[in-house]
């Protein structure tokens, strides 16, 4: 058993580089505020006449389309932000610098949750420029939610990264990352409620809606709307910390020199 | 954990799929020794690099490091090693400094411990003054005596290299070579350096032939060439990594 000391020591450097790295990518930053609000100026601008979005929870009244959307696009960032932590770890293996990580005297599954946990936090606060923005444009929320939805923002952006981590274990060439892009990223945005309640979804469709209430994306959004609004949103926040478990113990599982997927493919 | 007994590796069998990559391989490395692991391209050394360092796992045999079964307790034996890896590990982005202030928090080191350390590690490889670059800025050579720095920060007792002149010029090369043979000889290290090329190899070394996965010669250098028959280095890794007829022929 190592002392405390060292496990702490570990992550706060994993969380030092990671930040650094961030701060390197600039245009990686500028991305990832632009993403969310090209969405929120153009196509929730453009929606806002055509969609009428009814008093529901966690709303008192009606709201515009952009406060609608809002929680969904910060779920975005972080999406965005889990499959980028997910394209560098496959680069970093295919690179080799994964290695140097790998063969820390910690439990694997420590530094897995280092490196998670170093991803969450790059992924708040491009979400907290992303509102600063927001609130200067259009968007009114409540001034509290600002600090309530933080530990939301903690867990949704720990499950995302851990699905990106998961992604990163199976992926074998940087190549079949654009494959993720079709397959991973845009069907769990669209097929949530990040752009439109599932209400409308089900009267359109009830394959959809199903499909909808199964994607775990769904369920961070609705978390982080109604803590935005100060309310808790149980049954949401359960289905996101499970999805969290369940991705973070397959992404260990992936990465195990004895079981996993990197290993059967002989890497690293 | 007891460094007396040396780095054991005994009957290791390790396969991709159906394709064997280490047949029974029974290698000892004697603390304090610099050991050649001379091999051509394919020979398994890689595959054995990454057994030792944990990365893989044995589907047969076990290793020891210094009295420690890897499989039993990786922690404890990755805590005493220092890797340098075939392919290059470190962050370009990153200075010279933050590269190795990275690999000191992965090993548990801060503050000022951690400061020291690195000082020392990169005033040793000559690398003081080149402390603030970022590493895209530093030529091959440079970026090797930095990892080898960065593999030291921890003050291990085994030192594991996989081909680390790839890519490097001659002089820098040599100057490599003759680097690790001192850290070897001034500190006790105990230092396994895989190879493919016959003079990275000193005649004071051990030196094991590893070819198509199976040990062929193991043993000090003197006795190598005596077993087979050789009056140096080449004529002994060509003698034992000779294709046999039928395969000379196909």
């Amino acid at each position: 058993m190592r002392p405390a000391g060292i496990y702490l020591t570990c992550m706060i450097g994993v969380l030092w580089r990671e930040m650094l790295r961030f701060l390197h990518q600039r245009e990686r930053f500028i991305a990832a505020l632009v993403r969310p609000l090209i969405w929120l100026l153009i196509f929730a601008a453009g929606f806002r006449s055509i969609l009428g979005v009814s008093i529901q929870p966690p709303y008192a009244t009606y709201v515009t389309y952009e406060t609608y959307v809002m929680p969904g696009l910060i779920a975005m960032i972080q999406l965005f932000n889990g499959m980028q932590s997910s394209l560098a770890m496959v680069y970093d293996r295919e690179m080799g610098s994964m290695r140097i990580l790998l063969t820390a005297p910690l439990p694997r599954w420590y530094l897995l949750a280092s490196k998670l946990t170093a991803g969450t936090v790059v992924s708040v606060i491009q979400v907290y420029a992303f509102l600063i923005v927001a609130e200067l444009v259009l968007v009114d929320l409540p001034p509290l939610g600002y600090l309530a939805v933080l530990p939301v923002l903690l867990l949704t952006g720990l499950m995302l990264g851990a699905l990106g981590m998961l992604l990163s274990s199976t992926i074998r060439q940087l190549e079949n990352f654009a494959g993720i892009m079709n397959f991973v990223i845009f069907p769990m945005f669209f097929l949530s409620s990040a752009l439109y309640p599932l209400w409308r979804m089900q009267e359109s469709s009830d394959l959809i809606y199903r499909i909808c209430i199964a994607n775990p994306f769904t369920y961070a959004v609705e978390s982080l709307r109604f803590a935005l609004y100060l309310e808790a949103a149980p049954v949401s926040l359960g289905v996101v910390a499970g999805s969290l478990i369940v991705f973070f113990g397959m992404a260990v599982w992936g990465y195990d020199p004895r079981k996993g997927l990197v290993h059967r493919r002989g890497q690293g | 954990m007891d460094e007396a007994q040396g780095i054991k590796i005994v009957d290791v069998r390790y396969a991709f799929g159906p394709k064997p990559a280490l047949v029974d391989v029974t290698v000892a490395l004697r603390t304090g020794h610099f050991t050649a692991l001379l091999g051509p391209n394919g020979a398994g050394k890689t595959t054995l690099v990454s057994l030792l360092s944990a990365l893989f796992v044995p589907q047969g045999g076990r290793i020891s490091i210094f009295g420690v079964d890897l499989a039993r307790d990786p922690l404890s034996a990755l805590s005493v090693m220092g890797i340098v890896f075939q392919q290059q590990t470190l962050d370009l982005d990153l200075s010279v400094r933050q590269n190795m202030a990275y690999f000191a928090a992965l090993h548990g080191l801060a503050g000022r411990q951690a400061g020291q350390r690195i000082d020392a590690c990169l005033a040793r490889l000559g690398l003081a003054a080149r402390q603030a670059e970022k590493v895209r800025t530093l030529n091959g050579g440079h970026r090797r005596r930095l990892e080898i720095a960065r593999a030291l920060l921890h003050e291990p007792r085994f030192l594991l290299l996989d081909e680390p002149t790839v890519g490097l010029d001659i002089p820098a090369r040599a100057d490599l070579v003759a680097h690790v043979h001192a850290l070897c000889r001034d500190d006790g290290l105990t230092v396994l350096w895989a190879t493919h090329l016959v003079d990275e190899v000193a005649p004071e070394d051990d030196l094991v032939v590893l070819h198509q996965g199976a040990v062929r010669a193991q043993g000090a250098v003197a006795d190598v060439l005596a077993a087979c028959g050789a009056r140096d280095v080449l004529g002994a890794f060509q003698n034992l990594t000779a294709p046999a007829p039928a395969e000379a022929v196909s």
